[in-house]
């Protein structure tokens, strides 16, 4: 169950690519893997990484520190591609907790919910704000679904079920399982049963 | 009013589908309950899945509704002497192991190495006949809307939902808004589904999908064989829709009938009559229409890094209309405003659950047959699954491959993902008949050009990108 999220104040880190997908957030060889820990050193490894394993001089996820740069600005679309939840397994891994672009893809926006990082989109206006401003201190409230850094105040949404379940800590597959009785009724009735 | 006006409100193909399947609706404070037909399951994606349940002492709900296969870990190249598969990784083959004892503990059947019918998750469902009409078919895989092309709802999930469909076979879902794509006229000789695809995305752009269900309809559509409609929704992911459909037609329920999975006798004629009822009512309302001309769609080839940057097989690259373009474009190593077609290429990927089909490998063939692929260039044919290798084997395709100097492999994802170990190595440039030419898709450094079969097999004869309209003889002589 991911740890719920109220307020966070970090610094940002900003990648300002259009389109990563989820091959450069983690790619395909390390897909190996049957945890889901361990991948935050292999998040964006070949933006990171010379061909023999040596960290690229320069490349600022090898320089900052993660504990306290918690939120990834990125360019537009970000994370379309593959479903692999590995990539919000690794961008979690790493450090970030919050990733703010103008568009997120669905399926990465549904799996970095489940896990407890939060995919914020914002209007162009804002977004190019924050590009400019590698390391700017930004709050993200989302009991108030506020994002403030410096005078600015802009709001944002969040699928209200997976808003609920991040500020409270509801569990979603614990949520499913108590609602089984309705899945076995709508099997009988559709003839969905067991053969 | 009119007095002739409808009773109910005309509905899209999705809608139907889609009610037909929610348990619970969905809310402003919650999604609905969908309910989910058929579950696929592959190595990468759920293990952590199966963890999740057991830390929790849940059991698979519908074992009989799951079904499992091996298909991106797993090597290409046959045991050595001593039965030993080359895994690329001891990491590799303890995931296939994984997935192993997670099916024979939890009573699900699984496509394993010893299975006639195993392949990639997305070919092998639809041979067995698993997939069919108004199914909401879901698996830990993108490409999962490939099998839409029945007239099934179909989508990728995250391994989190591979763990709730395991343990409720149900999602948490909002329904998503509706686009229609329609393609008129006919496809020219030489131009295939691939093609269409890649055109489609496009006009669409590489997020232009996100939110949506697309529905493909149209002439060109309904003019596409089976194996066609499986391409062309393949593909919806990278216009950023998650799901992609077609209506069944009479294509749909012959290319079911008799397959393993499928119902038989009385039951299946039964099935076929609601299956051909599945269709968007005339007046039905879609969020988004786009209409394309299929009789303007050439073969296509790609010159950037994502599947939206598709151009005419010798039709210049775009001047970059932005920094992306550029980048894209000084990646691939290709020129704004010269065609792509002047580079050597390095390797020939013809494969992928986009397009391992059997009319792919004819396809590709048909233009292969009798000719020699260019020196220096590495070509790999990857059948989708193991009824493909055994049927063009039983054509004799495999020889027609070798003889031309492919190489001819074992079913899996193979270079589509790279995980393997079947690589491109860095700067090299490849042609391949997968879905993605992000950077390092293919390996490390790797530059990807998406092509169908036809151009994937012209490409690897004349050693450059090539338009596969000047190797079919058929359509030399027209
Ligand atoms: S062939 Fe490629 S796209 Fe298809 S399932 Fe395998 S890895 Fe994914």
């Amino acid at each position: 169950m991911p740890e719920p999220f109220k307020v966070l104040t970090s610094q940002t880190v900003v990648l300002p690519q259009k389109s990563i997908d989820t091959d450069q957030i983690i790619p395909a060889r390390f897909l190996t893997t049957t945890t889901r820990e361990g991948l935050g050193k292999s998040a964006f490894y070949d933006w990171r990484y010379k061909a023999d394993g040596k960290p690229l001089a320069g490349v600022e996820l090898n320089t900052v520190d993660a504990e306290s740069h918690r939120v990834l600005v990125a360019g537009d679309n970000f994370a379309c591609g593959s479903s692999r939840e590995h990539a919000p397994w690794a961008l979690l891994d790493y450090g970030f907790r919050a990733v703010v672009s103008t568009t997120i893809a669905d399926i990465f926006t549904s799996n970095a919910l489940k896990n407890g990082l939060l995919p914020i989109q914002v209007d162009k206006e804002t977004h190019e704000k924050l590009l400019a401003r590698p390391g700017a201190e930004v709050t993200i409230d989302l009991e108030n679904n506020e994002l403030r850094f410096g005078n600015h105040v802009v709001g944002f949404k969040v699928e209200p079920f997976a808003r609920r379940c991040l500020l409270e800590g509801v569990d979603n597959l614990g949520w499913m399982v108590d609602r089984i009785v309705a899945v076995e009724t709508f099997e009988r009735e559709n003839g969905l049963e067991s053969a | 009013m009119s007095p002739n006006e409808p009773r109910t409100t005309p509905k899209t193909l999705f809608d139907k589908v889609w009610e037909s399947r929610i348990v619970t609706p969905e809310t402003s404070d919650a999604p609905g309950l969908l309910y989910v037909d058929l579950h696929l399951i592959h190595e990468v994606t759920s293990p952590q899945a199966f963890a999740e349940i057991e830390s929790r002492g849940l059991k698979v709900r519908r074992p009989d509704r799951t079904f499992g296969t091996l298909d991106h870990s797993t090597p290409t190249l046959p045991p050595n002497a001593q039965g030993l598969r080359p895994y690329v990784t001891k990491q590799a083959e303890s995931q296939v192991e994984t997935l192993e004892r997670n099916c024979a503990k939890h009573g699900i059947t699984l496509a394993g190495w010893d299975s006639d019918d195993r392949g990639i998750v997305h070919v092998m469902a639809p041979e067995l006949g698993l997939t069919q009409p108004g199914q909401v078919v879901v698996c830990g895989d993108s490409h999962t809307a490939t099998h839409g092309a029945f007239g099934a709802i179909a989508f990728g999930i995250g391994t989190s939902e591979v763990g709730h469909v395991l343990a409720t076979q149900c999602l948490l879902q909002r329904k998503p808004k509706r686009m229609r794509v329609t393609v008129d006229g006919n496809l020219r000789p030489g131009v295939s589904a691939k093609d269409m695809a890649l055109a489609i995305i496009a006009e669409i752009g590489f997020g232009g999908g996100s939110g949506y269900a697309l529905e493909y309809a149209g002439e060109a559509v309904r003019g596409l064989d089976m194996e066609g409609r499986m391409t062309l929704c393949n593909m919806s992911i990278e216009a950023g829709a998650r799901c992609g459909m077609v209506a069944p037609d009479a294509k749909t329920v012959e290319w079911v009938r008799g397959r393993k999975y499928a119902p038989k006798g009385e039951a299946f004629e039964q099935a076929a009559e609601r299956w051909l009822s599945l269709k968007t009512d005339d007046g039905a309302l879609f969020d988004k229409e786009v209409r394309l001309d299929g009789s303007k769609i050439a073969p296509m080839a790609t010159w950037g890094t994502t599947p939206d940057a598709g151009a005419a097989v010798g039709a210049p690259a775009p001047a970059p209309r932005n920094e992306n373009d550029q980048r894209a474009l000084s990646y691939m190593g290709f020129a704004a405003n010269e065609p792509t077609t002047g580079h050597p290429v390095d390797v020939v990927f013809i494969g992928s659950c986009t397009n391992g089909r059997m009319t792919d490998m004819r396809a590709a063939a048909n233009i292969m047959r009798g000719r020699r692929v260019k020196d220096g260039v590495r070509v790999l044919v990857v059948p989708g699954s193991v009824a493909v290798q055994r049927a063009a084997e039983a054509e004799g395709l495999d020889k027609v491959f070798t003889a031309a100097g492919a190489e001819w492999r074992l079913p899996g994802c193979s270079m589509c993902i790279a995980m393997n170990g079947d690589m491109v190595q860095p700067g090299q440039l490849a042609v391949s008949t997968s879905n993605r030419n992000f950077e390092g898709r293919q390996g490390k450094g790797a530059r990807t050009v998406l092509v169908s079969p036809a151009t994937a097999a012209a490409t690897a004869i004349a050693g450059h990108i090539a338009d596969p309209r000047a190797y079919a003889e058929e359509v030399a002589h027209a």
